[in-house]
Order: structure tokens, then sequence, then C-alpha cells
């Protein structure tokens, strides 16, 4: 970091700047669904059921050449303080879409054709990286359900906090005011080729510290897949 | 040389290394690795790897044979639900006996339930057949519904896990490859007992030492276990190893 | 888009086991399935729980607000029921606007909590006139095996029980972040909860399971509450389209003598311990 010093030296929780707080996860737990997953990172936890392929209606949708994938996320009316009205809303309708894209650049559906493969999100609470958390665990969730996969997700937000990069940015740090400010980005890295399969900039920051906190971000992803991987291969990870 | 290891991969893991090595069903190669294109358990097999599924829906294959239910009578056959993205379909070309047009209902009716060997899968929806001996309608009796990765734990190496349960309870077991369990024995409660055990066979399909902790369970319901064959009646077990 | 087709074999097993008392999991007729609490999921809300009634699982949470009182009601708090039947419960649910099932559920744990007189709504008033508190429940269905309703009703009332009240500032009229240790003012004895009866066959069950849910002749909730260790009936509904005859009502009552002293202390213990 070049240039004056930083009003956020010391993070709130404690944390280095390239650490990521303990993650949580869990597979099956919806047992009536194809596939499903519970991602948790401090105060956030994402929820993802996978249902499908199963055939979509009306028909006219259908593509014959493939099946289709679907995201649908929305959060819990008391999932933050400010209760969220419960129903679609614009800013979870665009989650729902650009994830939706990450999801489709590692999955292969076109042995489906006809179908659909719905993915729903929902977070029962929030203390910022929502929509990461919800890809993780819809990552997870869709591999649960054995739908043919390339690699996998990890994603994490990253973020500028007045001059100080850092890694899985929590509420404090999103809310911070002074000095530049706090830039949200969330980001997520594919497994095995490691190219980035979303990316969100919320606020300032230069080329040079996109790319460093870019680097940053997908060594944590690191971290991100192997709590992943962990509850594929034995069912849960962390406190539960 | 058979190299078999029950080893859990997920996508984008590499299995092996190696030239040599081919990638079947559910991996693909990237450089010299062959690569998991799905979350499964790894098998190689004289060079050749591929990752079978352990959870998730049910894609039917030729030969498979599925349980369903009649959802739709059409002027050549019935459409059978059986739990797939799309229904099965059953001509009238493929049952046993000749039915006319207007006697449709009478052979299979809404509701009734088959047994059916899966004999073409193609993308508009899979073709079944009831022509051969063992398969047919299906009365009495109850279906447990389990997920389709599980059902070679709950048939076991050689049918020997279904016969456990056959002589532990009495019951006649037939299991469809799509995850419907038919469960036909002489009193309720032999029926639910097989139902118990079917399910906690489920619950615990990536566990080790899973014959001993279902003989266990099955003692623990006061029932005996015993590995000799008991009189079978309908035989449709078509496992895979356990 | 409804999926599931469930074959008649399957039917008249359940209804052939029915009438000899047994379930195809193996309960007795009036038997429950295990309830399963967790509570203090978020602590955003005022309250956030989950239950699960054997795989039947639903997230229920409390928001406080200020607001305007309704007119009608110039001293009273408002309350506000909203369910999800999210589709990601089950294959039998829609995106979109919320269908009839959970308009229904909604408004019939609405009503059971609010004619039981468990909130105390005038201990909710803070200005008479100007400024009352909202208290809103919002439940979300995460897997459907059958009876969401009851499932639904108790995490309503358990979150009501745990909720607490925001940390308000009277001076400025502003609710700040936070919460006091205080509860939502509440009548603990008028506390009422749903049973909701099946009948299936010939027989009246309680805890309705996925299958059996899908053959039902008809529903009836019960809303029950506490009379002096009697119990006493407080809001019902029926649902679906089958009728009841006046054995059926019988066997229902006696279902509810008989279960509810085993069930009541428990329930109590869910919302208050």
């Amino acid at each position: 970091m070049a240039g004056k010093k930083s009003l956020y030296m010391k993070r709130v929780d404690g944390r280095k700047i390239d650490e990521v707080r303990p993650m949580i996860a869990e597979i099956g737990i919806v047992p009536s669904a194809d596939g499903s997953a519970s991602f948790e990172t401090g105060g956030t936890k994402a929820i993802a059921v996978v249902r499908g392929p199963r055939t979509l209606h009306p028909q006219h949708m259908q593509d014959p050449k493939t099946g289709v994938l679907r995201v649908n996320y929305g959060m819990m009316p008391f999932s933050v303080s400010d209760r969220i009205r419960p129903g679609p809303s614009r800013r979870s309708e665009e989650i729902s879409k650009v994830v939706e894209w990450a999801l489709s650049s590692v999955v292969d559906l076109s042995g489906f054709p006809n179908t659909v493969v719905d993915v729903f999100i929902q977070i029962p609470k929030a203390d910022a990286g929502t929509r990461v958390a919800g890809l993780n665990a819809a990552s997870i969730a869709l591999a649960h359900a054995g739908i043919p996969m390339r690699e996998m997700i990890s994603a994490i937000a990253v973020g500028k906090v007045d001059k100080t990069l850092v890694v899985d940015v929590n509420k404090e740090e999103e809310d911070f005011h002074d000095g530049e400010g706090s830039t949200d980005i969330p980001l997520a890295v594919t497994s095995r080729s490691k190219e980035i399969a979303l990316l969100q900039l919320d606020g300032k920051i230069s080329p040079d510290e996109l790319m460093k906190v870019i680097e940053m971000g997908k060594k944590a992803c690191e971290d991100v897949l192997k709590v992943q991987i962990e509850v594929l291969k034995s069912g849960s990870v962390g406190d539960e | 040389m058979v190299s078999e290891k029950r080893q859990v991969v997920v996508p984008g893991e590499t299995i092996v290394s190696g030239r040599e090595f081919l990638p079947g069903e559910g991996a693909y190669r990237d450089g010299i690795d062959v690569v998991s294109g799905r979350y499964g358990i790894m098998n190689i097999f004289e060079k050749h790897v591929r990752v079978v599924p352990i959870s998730g829906a049910y894609y039917p294959r030729r030969g498979n044979t599925i349980i369903g239910t009649i959802v739709d009578i059409t002027f050549n056959g019935w459409l059978i639900d059986f739990g797939g993205a799309q229904n099965a379909f059953l001509s009238v070309a493929e049952v046993p006996r000749y039915v006319n047009k207007n006697e449709m209902r009478e052979f299979l009716d809404f509701g009734e339930s088959v047994i059916v060997k899966v004999w073409d899968v193609k993308s508009r929806g899979v073709d079944v057949s009831m022509k051969m001996r063992g398969f047919g309608k299906i009365e009495g009796g109850m279906i447990v519904s389990i997920g389709a990765n599980q059902v070679p734990r709950v048939i076991g190496k050689e049918g020997s896990m279904v016969r456990i349960i056959k002589n532990a309870t009495g019951c006649d077991i037939t299991v469809g490859q799509n995850g419907k369990i038919w469960v036909s024995g002489h009193n309720i409660d032999d029926e639910i007992a097989v139902k118990k055990i079917i399910e906690f066979i489920a619950d615990n399909v990536t566990t080790n030492g899973l014959t001993e902790r279902v003989e266990k369970f099955i003692k623990g319901m006061g029932l005996n276990v015993s590995k000799d064959d008991v009189e079978i009646v309908a035989e449709n077990t078509d496992g895979e190893e356990g | 888009m409804s999926d599931y087709v469930m074959p008649n074999l399957q039917k008249e097993k359940i209804i052939e086991c029915l009438k000899e008392g047994k379930r195809l999991d193996g309960r007795g007729v009036g038997d429950y399935r295990e309830i399963v609490v967790e509570r203090g999921i978020s602590k955003n809300a005022a309250a956030s729980v989950k239950v699960k009634f054997g795989k039947t699982e639903v997230y229920a949470g409390v928001h406080l607000a200020v607001a305007v009182p309704y007119p009608d009601s110039p001293d009273e708090g408002t309350f506000m029921t909203s369910a999800e039947l999210h589709p990601m419960a089950s294959n039998e649910f829609d995106i979109g606007r919320p269908g009839i099932e959970s308009v229904e559920l909604a408004r019939v744990i609405d009503r059971g909590i609010r004619e039981s007189g468990f909130i105390d709504f005038k201990k909710l008033c803070i200005k008479e006139g100007e400024k009352v508190w909202q208290v809103f429940v919002d439940i979300v269905a995460i897997n459907d095996d059958g009876n969401l309703l009851d499932v639904a009703g108790l995490a309503a009332l358990i979150a009501i029980g745990n909720a607490k009240m925001p940390i308000y500032d009277s001076e400025n009229g502003v609710v700040e972040k936070g919460f006091t240790e205080d509860s939502i003012p509440l009548n603990k004895d008028a506390l009422s909860f749903n049973m909701t009866f099946h009948k299936v066959g010939d027989v009246i069950v309680a805890d309705v399971g996925g299958e059996e849910e899908l053959i039902s002749d008809f529903r009836l909730s019960v809303a029950i509450g506490d009379n002096k260790g009697e119990p006493r009936i407080t809001a019902m509904q029926k649902g679906k389209s089958g009728a009841i005859s006046s054995k059926d009502m019988e066997n229902i009552l006696k279902l509810i003598e008989d279960k509810w002293v085993e069930l009541f202390p428990k329930i109590k213990e869910y919302v208050f311990g």
C-alpha cells in the first residue's frame, strides 16, 4: 500500500487482511430436494436447494438442445434488522441473474434437453456477503444434486476499507464511511481453471489495487474451496 | 487388472494423471489429467475412469428395471410417472397380450402401478416394455421411495442385502432402479419393518461396515438375521456391487 | 407444477394400515413426529427460529416497527403474519405471487394468535392515536413433508414468545439498532397452539405426514388454549372439500382431549422455556 496511511489499519474483528471468517457448511439439509446445502460465514448464512433436472413449463420456454439453469435468490424477512418485505425485489432479481451466470459457466446441461434445473437460494441471516455465501451454497448443492459440473465455484467478497485492501468483508467494514469509505467487490472463481465467474464492484479503486485485491481474493477462494470439498466428502464442516 | 476404489470425488478434482487413462462417463480430460465432471465415487477399471453419482435425480438407462404409476392413456399406449424429468411411454406393442384401443383402461388404468424395463432412452422420453417374465402390473403391497443412487446399497453385492431383508421379514421385495421399491408381505407390520430397514440403509449409504450395521438394526427391531435363502417368488434384482 | 401422482396401491395401503391404527412410519394415529426447535438463528431479528416435525421444516422470525395505529383501534398495536411456501420446500409449490395455500396458512395462523389474546395489543401502544408497535411474523417453509400448518403455527408462537423489544428512543421517536431484555407484552395464559387433524380413509390423524396429506378428505385446524387445565378452542378452520360427519367431529374432539394434556406442557416449554 503506497501513499498516506490508511484510516483502517486494524480489522474490527482482529482478522488479518487476508484472513477469512470461520466457515460452516452442511449438505442434504432439505431431504425432499435433489440437492441441498447450507454455507455460513460470520453472521451470514445461505441455504441452497436444487430441484431438477425436471420438465420445464411452459413448453415454449424449453430448449431442445439443453437443460436450462434457473436461479431464484431471496432473503428471509427477518434476516436483516430492517424487515424485508416478502417477495421478489429488483435487488434479488439482479443477484439471481449474476449468480445464474456464474453457475452456468461450469454446469453442463446438454444431456438434459427440455428440462430446467432450479436453484433456490434463501438467506435466513445476513451480515454482508450474502450473494457470495449464496453462490458457495449453490455450488455445493448443484454438485450434491449430481449435476454435471466441470468444476466448483468458490466466492468471497473482497474490498477496500479506506486504503486497506481486505478479504471477506463483514458488515461493519461494508458500512465504513471515513476516508475513502468502503469498496465492496464480490468475486467468484472457478476451482480448476481459476477464472472469474462473478465480479461486481461498488466504490472507488485504482486498477493496480483492483488487480492486487483480486489476487488476494483468488487465494481466499482456495480456503472456501477446501470447505466446499470437505462438506461434499464428509457431510458437514464446522460447528454443526 | 481390475482396480476399484470407493473414493468420493468432486467436480474439477483430478482423479488420475496420465495419457494412458481414458475419461469415461462423469469424467473429462484436461491436459494429462483425467478430471471429475460431477460429484460421485470414482471408478477406474482397466484404465477407464468414470464417476458414479451418489446423490441426485435418477437418469434412466437401457436395461433398467423401473417401477412407476400410470398417469395418462393415449391411443397407442400408456404414460408412466417414475420420478424422472419426463414420463416413460409404454406402447401397446410392448405388453404381453393384444390390447385393442377400447380396452386400454381395462388393461392398465390411471393410478395403477407397473414394473417395466427401459428399452430406449431418447431426448424426448423413455420407452419401456413389460413383455418379459417378471414385469407387469403390481397390486397390493406398498411403495418405498429412496434416492436412485442409494439403490445399489439396498440390493447389495449379488443381492445379498435385499436377501437379508427378505429373510428377516418374509416379504417380497422388488427394487426399481429409479428408487421405487415394491414391498409385499403377509401383514402390515412386516411391510412397515421393511420400509424402516430400507430407510435406514438409505440414510447410511456412505458409511463403512453397512452390512453389520443393518444386521444390528434388524436385530434391534426384534427380527432374525439369516443369510440362508428363503423361497422367493419374483426375483428382479439386477443390482451392482454394493 | 405438481409432479407427483400417488399410486392407487399406496393410497390403499395407507388407508388399510390406518384401519389397524397404524401409519406407514410406524406411528399411532395421534402421535406426533420428533419435534426439533432451534432459536436465535439471526441476531438481526427480534426473534428467529427453526422448527421441524420429522422432516417438515420451517423458519420463522419476528420484527417490530413503530407505525400509526389503525383508525378503529387507536390504542392498540398491530399484527401481521406472512408465510412463504417456498418452491424450495416441495415440487408442489410455484415461484411467483403467493399461492392460495400460503395465503390461507398465514391467515389461519394470524387469526389463531390474534384472537387468542396472546399478544397484549394495548400494551403495544406508545402514544394513542399516533404511535404504536407493529409486530410482524414472517414464516418461510424449507421442506414440506406434511403438516406445514402446525409446524408454522408453532414456529410463529415460539418466535413471538422469544422476541425482544427493540431499543426505542421515545424522546426522538426513533427505533435504534439492538434489543432490550424485554419480551413482547404477552398474556401467557392465553397461549393457544394449532393442532390440525386430517381424515385419511376412515380415520382421523394428527400431525399428518406428506403422503397422507395428499390423500386426506378434509383437514380441520383447531387452535387450543388452556382454561384452568382444560383444553379450550379459540379458532378453527376447515380445509379441502370433504365433509365432516358428526362421528368425525366426535373423534377429533376426543383426540384433542387425549393429546392436549400430553402436548401442551411441551408446547409451553418451547414457547417460554
